[in-house]
């Protein structure tokens, strides 16, 4: 997105010389810069930035493109603006050292002039030629030259010598910064632009609902292309940058890569493989769902895989993460060590929420991360009006988004209402959605995880008990059975009594079998014991029938002895031979 | 025009240091500063005669002095002598307002 701008502004830049200002920002707004050798025209009201708009101009100037400056300030001392933006890190004495800077004072006290006739401005004119000879300067600022009026009383004469100033500074070729006072109903008190007509830029610093905002918007730029909305600022210890997001459109490669979850069980419910790399997941659920362990697991996991984390903590400090994070057995802070992974802790009220996004968007431009994680998202709320809060938080997804950025966000749901229901409305621009809730069964709160939606992968629709444990997450499957979906120690009770029963079944069927075999042996016994009568017949049988040959035998014998004894006839060979 | 020092000391000097120090600040010999510098050596005459000492400054060939009076409008006449300074500007055309800004005359009207 910031790119595409800048490429437009490269285009655009042979019709139209620009100066860039190196202001974080600024120059994706304007499409390469400032109007090259032209002045332009910073105002706003008291106090929003529009010195030190200026001074960064310049100074950046003399530090990165090496184009020297001229600081006419006629409303502090040179001293004084030293002193202001020390804090910034711009040594000006340094640069005015260097013959980078020329700074000069103009003071114009009205109590100690006394006018008589005919005059002109000729010795401001002779001081900025001497000051832009001096350093030979390519910038100029003047700061802010409506002081001017406050100490001259002929505005007629004031007026022709500022439109020949500013048709000076044109022919001079120097890129010029005119600073004005934002007036009654017009840009500037006494009509400043009605003289620098190429290039407005209005700072606003607005406050609602207590909260303060800081914005910027190009009214106009003669001969270019720029973007035309308000644009958030913040400035900071680093000065002054502008957040260039807009919705441009959706034109946002989409990835094939995948990205752990840091859960495997998690993995698998999302296509086996987790999250698209650079996609946006949402985590919604009421309080103590576990949504912040599910982001340290994935700012874990993410970190293991060698990727760079920013984790944006909304409600926790940082060592309160670590140290929770620690309990559940999730070691964040060798990351930190490392500085694979960086913490950025704020209180939703410490400003707006343009503010936040800014804040945010240059954390991210600071640190390239390749996942942004953001716990929760719905205390953005609180820094503004959901509407604003929707419009910025689509703006900053399409630059995450266009940036590749794999954003993990937390939403806190209220409790009653529909979990469906994303508090800050953004569900359509989410493309993981995965829901964590509690289910009260039993007397107890277990939590559930499942996924409502997942773009562009086959995923589960099955609920999973999700568990917090001393070594992590684990997701476990829930028992589904005549009751409906049993969780916690009902799962355990239910298990425990499926179990039991089956152990029973087991017994019984072992009692069977035990007595079925019982039943074969006593069988077996009764065969054996027949078996042995029918040996016994047997052995009578075979007895009876010796016992009744010996007895023919015996009697044949018999017979034959008394037949001797009888001196009987002898019987005969057959007969003989049949006894044998 | 180069930067001169314009004394002068006629006849009768009160005091070898003249009680008034001016400074004209022009740049370049213009319509203006002529006018300007003409009228003052007028009105010095008339009023301080012998007690005051006029340097024209042209900023064109020093232009770094601008900033030490805080010069903004050409032509500046500076009273740097007797304090505080004052800094009247224009060509010093209206005479009474020149005597008003160099405290030679209180504010009437």
């Amino acid at each position: 997105m910031a790119g595409k701008i800048g490429k437009g502004g490269r285009t655009t830049a042979a019709a139209l010389g620009k100066c860039a200002t190196g202001i974080v920002g600024l120059d994706e707004i304007t499409n390469g810069g400032l109007p090259r050798g032209r002045p332009t025209l910073v105002c706003g009201g008291a106090g929003c930035g529009k010195t030190l708009l200026a001074i960064e101009f310049i100074v950046r100037g003399a530090t990165q493109f090496n184009e020297p400056g001229v600081f006419i300030s006629f409303e502090e001392t040179s001293e004084e603006l030293v002193q202001n933006v020390r804090s910034l890190g711009f040594d000006l004495h340094d640069l005015v050292r260097r013959k980078k800077l020329a700074m000069d004072f103009v003071r114009v006290e009205r109590s100690e002039i006394e006018e008589t006739g005919e005059y002109d401005l000729e010795g401001l004119f002779v001081r900025l030629n001497h000051a832009i000879e001096s350093v030979g300067a390519r910038r100029v600022v003047l700061d802010t030259i409506e002081a001017l009026f406050s100490g001259l009383s002929n505005t007629a004469i004031l007026r022709a010598e500022l439109r020949r100033l500013f048709r000076w500074l044109k022919d001079k070729g120097v890129t010029a910064i005119i600073t004005g006072e934002k007036g009654d109903g017009t840009l500037t008190r006494q009509g400043i632009e009605e003289y620098v007509s190429d290039c407005v830029i209005m700072l606003d610093h607005r406050i609602h609902e207590q909260l303060s905002t800081r914005r910027l918007r190009v009214v106009k730029y003669r001969g270019s292309t720029h973007g035309t909305n308000e644009y958030p600022f913040i400035i900071d210890a680093e000065g002054f940058s502008v957040l260039p997001v807009t919705s441009v459109g959706l034109d946002h490669p989409a990835g094939t890569t995948r990205i752990s979850s840091g859960v495997p069980r998690l993995d698998t419910m999302l296509g086996g493989q987790g999250f698209y790399r650079g996609s946006s997941i949402l985590v919604s659920g009421t309080a103590g769902t576990g949504k912040t362990s599910l982001s340290a697991s994935f700012a874990q996991a993410t970190c293991q895989s060698g990727a760079k984390v920013l984790y944006f903590g909304f409600e926790e400090s940082p060592s309160q993460i670590l140290r929770n994070m620690r309990a559940i057995g999730i070691n964040l802070e060798p990351w930190v060590k490392k500085g694979l992974l960086r913490f950025h802790s704020s209180r939703p009220t410490l400003y707006g929420i343009e503010t936040h996004l800014a804040v945010m968007h240059k954390q991210i431009e600071q640190f390239q991360p390749a996942v942004v994680i953001v716990d929760p998202i719905t205390n953005m709320i609180a820094a503004g009006v959901a509407q604003d809060v929707r419009s910025m938080l689509l703006r900053l997804m399409d630059y995450l988004k266009g940036r590749q950025i794999t954003t993990f966000m937390t939403s806190l749901s209220h409790a009653g209402t529909p979990l469906e229901r994303s508090d800050v409305a953004i569900s359509s621009l989410i493309d993981t959605w995965l829901l964590v809730r509690d289910i009260e069964l039993g007397g107890e709160r277990n939590r559930g995880i499942y996924v409502l939606k997942s773009r562009g992968m086959a995923h589960s629709n099955q609920i999973r008990e999700f568990r917090i444990s001393p070594r992590g997450i684990e997701l476990l499957d829930v028992y589904l059975g005549p009751a409906g979906v049993l969780t916690g120690t009902a799962r355990l009770v239910q298990e425990a009594q499926e179990q039991a029963a089956e152990a029973a079944s087991n017994r019984e069927l072992q009692r069977q079998r035990t007595e079925a075999q019982a039943k074969r042996k006593a069988l077996e016994a009764q065969i054996a014991a027949l078996q042995a009568q029918v040996v016994a017949q047997d052995q009578a049988l075979e007895h009876l029938a010796r016992e009744g040959r010996d007895r023919t035998t015996h009697e044949q014998r018999e017979r034959r002895a008394m037949a001797q004894s009888r001196q009987a006839d002898d019987i005969g060979t057959p007969r003989r031979g049949a006894n044998r | 025009m180069t930067t001169k020092t314009v004394k002068k000391k006629p006849g009768k000097a009160p005091s070898s240091e003249p009680l008034w120090d001016l400074r004209l600040y022009v740049a370049g010999r213009t319509p203006k500063s002529v006018a300007a510098f003409t009228n003052l050596q007028k009105i010095c005459e008339e009023h301080l005669a012998g007690q005051y000492r006029i340097t024209v400054i042209d900023l064109l060939e020093q232009p770094q002095l601008a900033r030490g009076d805080q010069i903004l409008a050409i032509p500046t006449l500076v009273r740097k002598l007797p304090q505080p300074i004052k800094k009247i500007i224009g060509d010093l055309s209206n005479t009474e307002r020149v005597l008003v800004g160099l405290d030679l005359r209180a504010v009437e009207v």
